[in-house]
């Protein structure tokens, strides 16, 4: 071995309670392993990741003189740091510690085959030995880190991520898409399971992104180009064309009260009007309108400028053009949130073509008080005010065969809470639900829930199949599975709980950020328990609906999670690399600029002068593409070189 | 004229001669020729929806065959429940190899071994796809203005999900046929829902209360008539009225109408006396209502 | 609302009274039945989550004594004497609106199906239609076909 030193290697096996012990003879690995070559010592222990046994790995590796070591444990995805960290405190250099992982891809999936499966595992062991016997001691390097986040969504999540990360005294940037911030939260009438008002609690937060120091809101923008790594991205940003100079806007509103041109509102979900220059909502931070060019007569026909004539501010410029802007941020926190699943995908319920059957956030419209009947339930068809509402829970969701497999989390508490506050604004309106069960895990939330039965909120186990209109009534028609009957309502009007999606925008921005999503399209946490935050790109966090459904509670706390992961990063002046990476032997180089386009991170370039391949240690994720790419074997994964996985071939063999 | 080959069923051949009798009028009008096949045979009437019954598929896919043996590759049906077995059962045949392999061997004294290859085509299809809707309604002009029909799908024309005629959920076919001929086609909530299909001969009050609640949907609406497609929603949606009125003093009768039969009082083709007698809702009213307007 | 039922009763044969609330062993909680339908029709009845869809777009559950989710159910749990007894199966249209719309992707129509097949291929439910010459002379061909077809021994 080069004349490197003798090779003592420790093999500790953890029983992982039963997970591993259950299925795998310890015994029979320990004698295995500790008759492999260069094996020191072989030993085992209850739970590896426990104090006792991070002690047990120190006190051996210093009994032994131990200069490698195997732990036969879980995924390294979740304890190799813990380990290494581990054999640190001990003295040896972390990356001579390997896991041989006995657990995912051993025990667990043999559990009825326990005597191969303990064949299997000492391969396994086998072959990490074998790997380790050649690893080399690496060290981290560092790179400085600017201490500027970019949050991107201007929604509850966004808010509360901006906010935390300002106070702590770092600059963030918060890019909306929209004109305003506020998301969804500010279309909610009050919030479930206190009734406070989801306005009231949430606008003066607004207020304080628009007047924070170290906030630089940029609404109706959209993250368009990224570039760089943890510590130092590059964005660019589009700030959209919204037809008004907001630097000299007063936000007077003269605009839109002269604006001759009336279309439905999206805030207030199709229910309410707004003008062609609007703010979305009165409260709107910033308070600045924007032209909305398909509806606009001058955009369309080059007629009216009414607006124009009478801004007092000269602010309306027809001719404004995008602009891109870039900037050096440090850390992303990605708080795009949700949109509800239409209800056109419901054909059994009327495809959405049915007036008085609409959606959650509809109704929220129809409940707020700064909504289009200001806060009087009227139905949409006649303005009559409904005597029976009938709220569908799992409209679209919990239907893997045809829409979303998943619970939306949160409709069996809001549909509890319309139909509460229903039952509050309408004098002897009746509300009924149809739920397939009712989940209310959260804090008061049952308690919440049963505040609603008390009240006389007719709660039916049951879905209902279909949902039509007839003369001025809607008929439901639907089961009481708890009493085995067919049962059908006419009511005047249905609520669809409709399935929570991510924002349909979430592909594009996927693309640009480079990250991962699932197959309904909502972000990937790095790790489902252990890094719920994180992202798989380094320095991008999640926080909100985006990567999955939850309500606000849970939002905020995610939130201000995503928001201290930042501030942990900022609080360091350098940050350590990941040393597991690769290099090019020189020598063997031949410029060819393969492993250059074989690279996802970007993280190789061509030198023209000396015909060789760089790599930007900083970008390098140590994947391998690229090892795989040369044909000249010049690239090295370190610690991971062709001869070590040949060796571990062999094992095999 | 195009040439169409033709899969009557049984029922176009007794109960529902005039489905035929006026599909042929009004398709050689817009210039198809209904050639019958040469040997056909029942399709069985039903799919069997049991796995295990791959005899039951032999019928239908025997019709597939004498298609392919006339030199065809598609065949044209008018009765929903035929469509649908003929259908579903080729599918089975091309996508379910166990079932295609047993199949083939139970048909191995035919002269030519079947190749999964004759595509079923329904009346719907055809005007949607092959005639246009737009063409349709320039031929017809003003056609049945002021006659409102609701157009009644029932179950086999949509389900399964993707071997129907159109959307399961939310269909357009029927409407927009109607609307071609000028006529304007109710908002009918039941136009999907089941009349009671083969109960009719073992249930036939359960079928006359499910014929109630479709006819008083569609009067809710304000149709003229009920327009269907499947001689078996036909009996039931028609002939069964007699026990619902029969059970029901305030029920009142409603004509129900092939959509072939429509289709040529829009191109102004004479509805044919001996029709009348397959109907038993008085139809003379509304006919004279269509002629007027045709 | 609806006056109460007892839905899990058992239906004496040779009358129509109902005895009292079924209790169900554990001895009796045997899959077979619902493996057995499973067989014939392709359904995984276990994956059923109750939640009622099939039947509240039934158009026969008027008619029908136990619904087919509880048909469902009672599969699950080995109850086929319950099954057998009902009526439920030949009340059952075939119109496929359950299969279509079931969340879970269970073939609903085609486990009820699977029922009446193995009620007919027992020889012992004596299903006959029994037509009456006028019956026959008034039914249409088609009627006549697909109720031998699904209905009848």
């Amino acid at each position: 071995m080069k004349g490197s030193p003798i090779k003592k290697i420790g093999v500790l096996i953890c029983h992982c309670g039963k997970n591993i012990a259950g299925t795998l003879d310890i015994p029979e690995l320990i004698r295995g392993a500790a008759a492999l070559p260069d094996v020191a010592f072989a030993g085992d222990y209850k739970y590896m990741c426990s104090q006792p046994g991070q002690e047990l790995l120190k006190e051996k590796i210093k009994e032994f003189g131990l200069n490698s070591v195997v732990v036969a444990a879980c995924t390294p995805n979740l304890h190799e740091p813990t380990f290494r960290k581990a054999a640190a405190e001990a003295g040896l250099n972390p990356y001579c510690v390997e896991m041989a992982n006995i657990r995912e891809q051993c025990a667990w999936v043999h559990q009825n085959n326990g005597h191969s499966a303990t064949e299997k595992a000492l391969q396994i062991i086998a072959m990490m030995v074998k790997k380790v016997a050649q690893n080399s001691p690496l060290f981290e390097a560092s790179i400085p880190i600017v201490k500027r986040a970019l949050i991107i969504g201007g929604g509850i999540a966004g808010m509360q991520a901006a906010l935390d990360i300002a106070d702590a005294g770092y600059e963030a940037i918060l890019v909306e898409r929209e004109p305003s911030i506020g998301g969804h939260m500010a279309q909610l009438s009050e919030t479930f399971p206190t009734l406070d008002c989801a306005q009231c609690i949430l606008t003066p937060k607004m207020v304080s992104i628009g007047s924070h120091p170290r906030i630089r809101l940029l609404a109706y923008s959209e993250v368009r180009g990224l570039e760089g790594y943890v510590g130092n991205f590059k964005v660019k940003i589009e700030r959209k064309s919204s037809g008004v100079d907001w630097d000299k806007c007063t936000g007077c509103g003269i605009c839109m009260e002269k604006c001759p041109t009336k279309v439905p509102g999206e805030f207030d979900r199709g229910l309410g009007k707004r003008k062609a220059i609007y703010t979305p909502f009165p409260q709107a931070v910033p308070n600045k309108p924007v032209i909305d060019k398909a509806n606009c007569l001058y955009y369309k026909k080059g007629v009216c400028r009414i607006c124009e004539k009478n801004c007092e501010a000269r602010a309306i410029n027809f001719q404004q053009e995008p602009q891109i802007i870039e900037e050096d941020v440090g850390a992303i926190v990605v708080a795009t949130g949700y949109d509800l699943y239409s209800t056109e995908n419901l054909g059994e319920y009327g495809a959405g073509e049915i007036p008085d059957v609409i959606d959650s956030l509809a109704f929220e419209r129809l409940l707020s008080a700064s909504g289009p009947t200001s806060g009087e339930v009227r139905r949409p068809s006649d303005g009559k005010i409904p005597k029976s509402v009938v709220f569908i829970h799992c409209a679209g969701s919990r239907d893997p065969e045809k829409h979303k497999p998943y619970c939306s989390r949160i409709c069996c508490m809001y549909s509890t809470k319309q139909a509460l506050l229903y039952k509050h604004a309408v004098h002897g309106g009746q509300p009924y639900l149809f739920y397939i069960d009712i989940r209310s895990g959260g804090k008061n939330y049952e308690e919440f829930v049963e505040r609603a039965q008390s009240e006389g909120v007719i709660y039916t186990r049951g879905k209902v199949g279909r949902v039509y209109q007839e003369g001025d009534k809607v008929i439901v028609q639907g089961v009481d599975t708890l009493l085995g009957k067919p049962m059908k309502i006419e009511a005047d009007m249905v609520v669809l709980a409709m399935a929570m999606q991510p924002q349909l925008t979430t592909p594009e921005l996927r693309r640009i950020l480079k990250i991962t999503t699932d197959i309904h399209g909502f972000w990937t946490e790095a790790h489902p328990k252990m890094n719920p935050l994180g992202t798989t790109t380094r320095g991008i966090y999640l926080a909100g609906c985006g990567q999955a459904p939850r309500d606000i509670p849970d939002t905020v706390s995610q939130a201000s999670g995503a928001a201290g992961k930042v501030i942990g990063l900022f609080s360091q002046n350098e940050l350590p690399l990941d040393p597991m990476t690769v290099y090019v032997e020189e020598d063997l180089c031949a410029g060819c600029g393969l492993c250059v386009a074989a690279c996802s991170y970007e993280a190789r370039s061509l030198d023209p002068q000396k015909r060789i391949v760089l790599v930007n240690a900083a970008l390098c994720q140590g994947c391998g593409a690229c090892m795989i790419a040369c044909p000249n074997g010049a690239t090295i994964h370190k610690n991971f070189s062709r001869k070590q996985i040949l060796n571990m071939v062999d094992v095999l063999t | 004229m195009t040439k169409l080959l033709y899969y009557p069923g049984c029922t176009l051949k007794a109960d529902a001669q005039h489905f035929e009798e006026s599909a042929m009028c009004a398709l050689k009008e817009l210039g198809f020729e209904l050639q019958e096949l040469e040997r056909w045979n029942c399709c069985g009437t039903v799919f069997s929806l049991a796995t295990d019954n791959t005899m039951f598929h032999l019928a239908p896919l025997r019709n597939l065959l004498r298609t392919r043996e006339e030199g065809g590759d598609k065949l044209f049906t008018l009765c929903s429940m035929c469509y649908n077995t003929l259908k579903r059962a080729n599918k089975l045949f091309n996508e379910d190899p166990e079932k295609n392999d047993k199949v083939r061997k139970a048909m191995y004294e035919e002269a030519i071994a079947y190749d999964g290859k004759t595509q079923t085509l329904h009346l719907l299809s055809l005007l949607r796809d092959e005639v246009g809707f737009d063409t349709l309604k320039n031929k017809i002009g003003k056609g049945l203005n002021g006659i409102k029909l609701a157009p009644y799908y029932g179950c086999m024309l949509l389900r399964p999900d993707g071997l129907g005629v159109d959307n399961m959920e939310h269909p357009r076919v029927f409407e927009d046929l109607i609307r071609a001929m000028g006529a304007e086609a109710a908002d009918f909530p039941f136009r999907a829902e089941c009349c009671g299909s083969y109960q009719t001969a073992q249930q036939p009050e359960i079928v006359a209360e499910r014929t109630r609640l479709i006819i008083g949907s569609a009067r809710k609406c304000g149709a003229d008539a009920v327009a269907v497609s499947c001689p078996l929603c036909a009996f039931n949606l028609d002939q069964r009225q007699a026990i619902a009125a029969r059970l029901h003093s305030d029920f009142e009768l409603m004509p129900v109408l092939y959509i072939t039969e429509c289709l040529c009082l829009a191109l102004g083709i004479e509805f044919k006396e001996p029709w009348k007698a397959f109907h038993y809702a008085p139809v003379d009213a509304v006919i004279r209502k269509m002629e007027k307007k045709a | 609302m609806i006056a109460w039922e007892m839905i899990y009763m058992l239906k004496e044969k040779g009358g129509l009274s109902y005895n009292t609330k079924m209790e169900i062993e554990t001895m009796d909680i045997k899959s077979e039945f619902a493996e057995r339908i499973s067989e014939i029709s392709g359904a995984n009845l276990f994956k059923c989550y109750q939640c009622g869809k099939c039947s509240a777009g039934c158009p026969m559950a008027e008619s029908m004594d136990i619904l087919p989710n509880q048909i469902v159910r009672l599969a699950q749990l080995g109850q086929w004497d319950e099954i057998q007894n009902s009526n439920t199966p030949w009340i059952c249209a075939a119109c496929l609106a359950c299969s279509v719309r079931c969340p879970r992707g269970i073939q609903i129509a085609e486990a009820i199906e699977a029922v009446r097949q193995i009620c007919l291929r027992n020889r012992n439910s004596e299903r006959r239609l029994g037509l009456s010459d006028e019956q026959i002379k008034e039914l249409p061909p088609i009627a006549i076909i697909s109720a031998y077809r699904k209905i009848a021994e």
